[in-house]
């Protein structure tokens, strides 16, 4: 067993716990935080892939900012106290039947096809240099694109939180 | 070089499975709307995972750059999420889905 | 000559069609005039065709096209022969002295111009049955005067019991009516034709099956019970003597009742070729002779006594007709016609001098305020009872002597009939003009002759009544003493005679024998009423059960609304109680509740939980998958 295969079998099966851990949890801080920990092994997983660029966007965007957006505003709205939730007994039984179908279903679905090494392609494939250039070259509307995109949800997210004023 | 000899496209696409399946649990399975908003995050980056691993197999860099656009959208889509989350709060005083039942009957 | 047949049914209809539109302000005076006269030309035309037919043979006039519908072509054509021209004649000429007779007796009555449009009517109606040369015309006559009857019936209609009486004739009448029809389809199917020259001379009617036959024959008979009043479908013609007296007696007396006998002579060549059908005829018309007869011993009121007359009447007729003695059956019809049209109106000139009042046990010794009428009705009894020579004798000893002839058991039921039509008729005439009177003072000082108007009529029905049957002299006799047998001949032409072969002694015998035997009643029923003085008995006091059977007509009426109005009724509310309100209503509610149960199981759908809908929609696509790979 090479190093790189424990390595991928290891960040697997903590992506999985945390995400597991994440959705048993009972108070919300704790959920977010095992979320930042699968997000962290997943970005491993892109460092194994060799997108590096990759990867470190996903920690910068992920784990740094929409996760502490999710801190914002759990703490914003007192969500740290633990609420027990009760949910109705047939939707648990349902969910838990209904995803593990779910899994059964894709897991087949990939069992069947060809098996394919995954070695290909170029070690530098996954640099900013190289992103870089494919990225404002033959991706460049969509790019721009991006941008207002980001413009539109600003605004969006600026206007839907506004306090409504009272009128005089 | 080899630098996973053992490990094939099919692993990295059970992973996906796995964590896919995972975040569909957990938006079944949570009332919470925040959760269940997390748990979509969740999905979202299994795809990323499946999507990076065959970039990786095509040799093609176009499915790292869809992942970029993923990411972005995933980060537009939490900014109004959150605070649309906010404002259903503010009415509501609850974060529970099940409070959003106007449309019972 | 035989053009002229047109104007015969139309000069009643112009009648009937003047009161209709200009009725409202015409005086009485001149609705009696155009009344009277349209009848009166009609009679007169009659006579014309009638003297042409003398030497004549048949003619048929076209008056036009009716229906044209594939294989079906009705004309109204009217046919001239000897059987049509007899009856125009007695038709119009009775018709004639009715209105005459109506325009004195319904003289205070305010719907008098209404009583004259309905008399029109109800002769062109007459007329058009009797001169239609096909099954169809006659049919429209014959609904057309049940239709004038029902509404004679009920005339005055402010009262109930006169509707009821009316509605009953109507529907009783129907039922017949549906045996006529069954009868028309029938031959239409299977031969193609409803026209009498072409089934009968042109033999298409012999082409039938014997069994077919049969049936036609029995349900052409059924009609003419229905329209004749014969067994068991007798019970309008007492309750239709609600209609005023005129009515009765044109009516149900001397026309519309022979409508029957009509058409059985007319069919004779079928009746002929079927001897279950004619012994089916026979003997309803024996058992309605016997009803009629018992019945009439009992009654009390005038017109009662002679419409069950009339009933035992029209059952000798149909048992002539039954034997094959077609001609002898409407020799019958016609003297028949003549004495109990006389007979009716003299009721009707009794019941208008006695105010209204037509009980006989609050009448008696009428002759001396009441001469004419008095007379004429005695004539008219005489003649009924079969006396030589008036009118009865030749036409009722015929009937008896056929039936000695052919039917022993007949012959001997028709004998005990006509000792009791004898003995009723008399103990009628004895009871209303003899004795002491025994109505009210007012109803004395009332009491007056009729007036000319009402008399006029009465006497030229009696002297038709003492020399009408001399047209009728039978074959044997007449071959003896060289009397022209004038009847039998006229109708040979048109329909089936039956051959008169009997031993002239033996007719002799017979014919004397049968008045003696009313001789014998008549003498019977003076002494019991009038020596002895008996009267009838009061409602109250009638104790034995015969006599109580009798006079309430064998119970008929209540046994009819046992089987027929209660099972109607229980049917009905079977239907609207459970079938109505249970499965129609149930259905209908049912469906509703459906709808509603269907509803409500599948708005559990619409919890508005997000993870309901989640569970819903990942159910759905996990089926489309396994689907679409063939897990």
């Amino acid at each position: 067993m090479s190093l790189h295969e424990i390595a991928f079998y290891f960040l697997s099966f903590l992506a999985i716990f945390s995400g597991l851990a994440m959705i048993l949890s009972r108070n919300p801080v704790h959920s977010v935080l095992y979320l930042i920990v699968t997000f962290f092994a997943i970005a491993g997983h892109y460092f194994l892939l060799n997108a590096e660029f990759l990867g470190a966007v996903h920690i910068i965007v992920y784990a740094g900012a929409i996760m502490v957006l999710f801190l914002y505003v759990i703490m914003m709205l007192n969500l740290n106290k633990e609420q027990i939730e009760k949910t109705k007994n047939w939707i648990k039984f349902t969910a838990v039947l209904s995803s593990g179908v779910l899994m059964l279903v894709l897991v087949s679905l990939v069992s069947r096809s060809t098996i394919v090494p995954i070695s290909q392609g170029e070690a530098t494939d996954g640099t900013v240099q190289h992103l870089g250039k494919i990225l404002y070259s033959d991706f460049l509307l969509p790019f721009e694109l991006a941008s207002v995109l980001f413009l539109a949800a600003m605004v969006g997210a600026v206007y839907l939180s506004k306090k409504e004023t009272v009128k005089n | 070089m080899e630098l996973l000899p053992h490990i094939t496209v099919q692993h990295y696409l059970w992973l996906s499975a796995a964590l896919f399946a995972l975040g569909f649990f957990g938006v079944l399975m949570r009332r919470n709307a925040i959760l269940m908003f997390m748990c979509i995050e969740l999905m979202l980056n299994a795809v990323n995972v499946a999507l990076v691993a065959f970039s990786k197999m095509h040799g093609d860099t176009s499915g790292q750059v869809f992942v970029f656009f993923i990411m972005v959208v995933a980060a537009a889509e939490v900014a109004v999420g959150l605070s649309l989350l906010m404002m259903l709060y503010r009415n509501l005083h609850t974060t529970d889905s099940d409070a959003l039942n106007n449309l019972k009957g | 000559m035989e053009n002229l047949v047109t104007l015969v049914p139309l000069f009643p209809l112009v009648g009937f069609l003047y009161q209709v539109f200009f009725g409202k302000n015409t005086s009485k005076q001149l609705t009696t005039l155009i009344g009277s006269g349209a009848i009166l030309a009609s009679f007169i035309v009659s006579l014309v065709i009638f003297a042409s037919q003398l030497h004549g043979h048949a003619v048929e006039v076209k008056a036009f096209s009716w229906i044209n519908a594939g294989t079906l072509h009705i004309d109204v054509t009217f046919l001239v022969d000897s059987l049509s021209s007899a009856y125009l004649l007695f038709i119009t000429g009775i018709g004639f002295l009715i209105h005459v007779y109506s325009s004195g007796y319904m003289h205070s009555d305010e719907g008098f111009n209404r009583f004259f449009a309905y008399l029109n009517l109800f002769v062109f109606f007459m007329l058009v049955l009797v001169l239609g040369n096909n099954l169809a015309v006659l049919f429209v006559g014959w609904e057309g005067v049940g239709l004038c009857s029902f509404m004679l019936i009920g005339f005055w209609y402010k009262d109930h019991a006169n509707n009821n009486a009316a509605k009953k004739a109507f529907i009783v009448n129907r039922v017949g009516d549906l045996g006529l029809i069954t009868a028309m389809i029938l031959i239409f199917a299977n031969t193609g034709t409803l026209n009498y020259t072409e089934l009968f001379d042109g033999g298409q009617i012999a082409k039938l099956s014997p069994s077919l036959l049969t049936t036609i024959g029995i349900f052409l008979f059924i009609g003419a019970m229905g329209k004749s009043a014969q067994f068991p479908l007798h019970t309008w013609l007492p309750d239709a003597m609600a209609g005023p007296t005129p009515v009765s007696a044109l009516i149900h007396a001397a026309t519309m009742v022979t409508a029957g006998i009509y058409l059985v002579a007319r069919n004779s060549d079928l009746f002929a070729l079927s001897h279950t059908a004619s012994e089916f005829i026979t003997y309803i018309g024996i058992i309605t002779a016997l009803l009629g007869a018992t019945i009439a011993l009992t009654q009390n009121d005038i017109k009662k006594v002679l419409a069950y007359s009339t009933l035992s009447q029209l059952g000798f007729m149909f048992t002539a007709l039954g034997m094959g003695a077609y001609s002898i059956a409407v020799f019958h019809v016609i003297t028949h016609a003549f004495f109990k049209a006389l007979l009716f109106l003299g009721s009707g000139s009794v019941i208008h001098g006695m105010g209204g009042e037509q009980d006989i046990r609050r009448m008696g010794g009428l002759k001396k305020f009441m001469p004419t009428t008095s007379l004429t009705f005695l004539i008219g009894t005489i003649a009924i009872s079969g006396i030589f020579p008036f009118a009865g004798f030749f036409s009722k000893d015929q009937i008896i002597a056929t039936a000695f002839e052919e039917n022993m058991p007949v012959f001997v039921l028709l004998v005990i009939a006509s000792a009791m039509t004898a003995f009723y008729m008399f103990r009628l005439y004895f009871l209303t003009f003899v004795g002491k009177f025994r109505g009210t003072h007012d109803q004395e000082h009332h009491l007056h002759e009729s007036p000319i108007s009402m008399t006029l009529p009465l006497w030229v029905l009696a002297v038709l009544s003492v020399v009408g049957g001399f047209i009728g002299f039978p074959h044997a006799l007449g071959h003896a003493i060289h009397f022209p047998h004038f009847l039998d001949h006229f109708l040979s032409s048109s329909i089936l005679v039956a051959e008169g072969n009997m031993d002239v002694t033996m007719e002799i015998i017979i014919a004397l024998a049968t008045m003696g035997i009313a001789v014998t009643m008549i003498f019977y029923a003076r002494s019991i009423y009038v020596t002895k003085g008996t009267q009838a008995l009061e409602d109250k006091d009638i104790k034995s059960p015969l006599h109580s059977l009798l006079y309430h007509k064998y119970r008929f009426d209540e046994l009819y609304d046992l089987i027929f109005r209660k099972t109607f009724d229980l049917f009905g509310h079977v239907f609207s109680s459970v079938v109505e309100w249970k499965m129609i209503d149930g259905l209908v509610n049912g469906a509703g509740h459906v709808a509603t149960w269907v509803g409500s199981a599948s708005r559990q759908l619409h919890s508005g939980k997000i993870a309901v809908y989640l569970v819903t929609f990942i159910v759905g696509l996990l089926a489309l998958i396994s689907l679409i790979f063939n897990f």
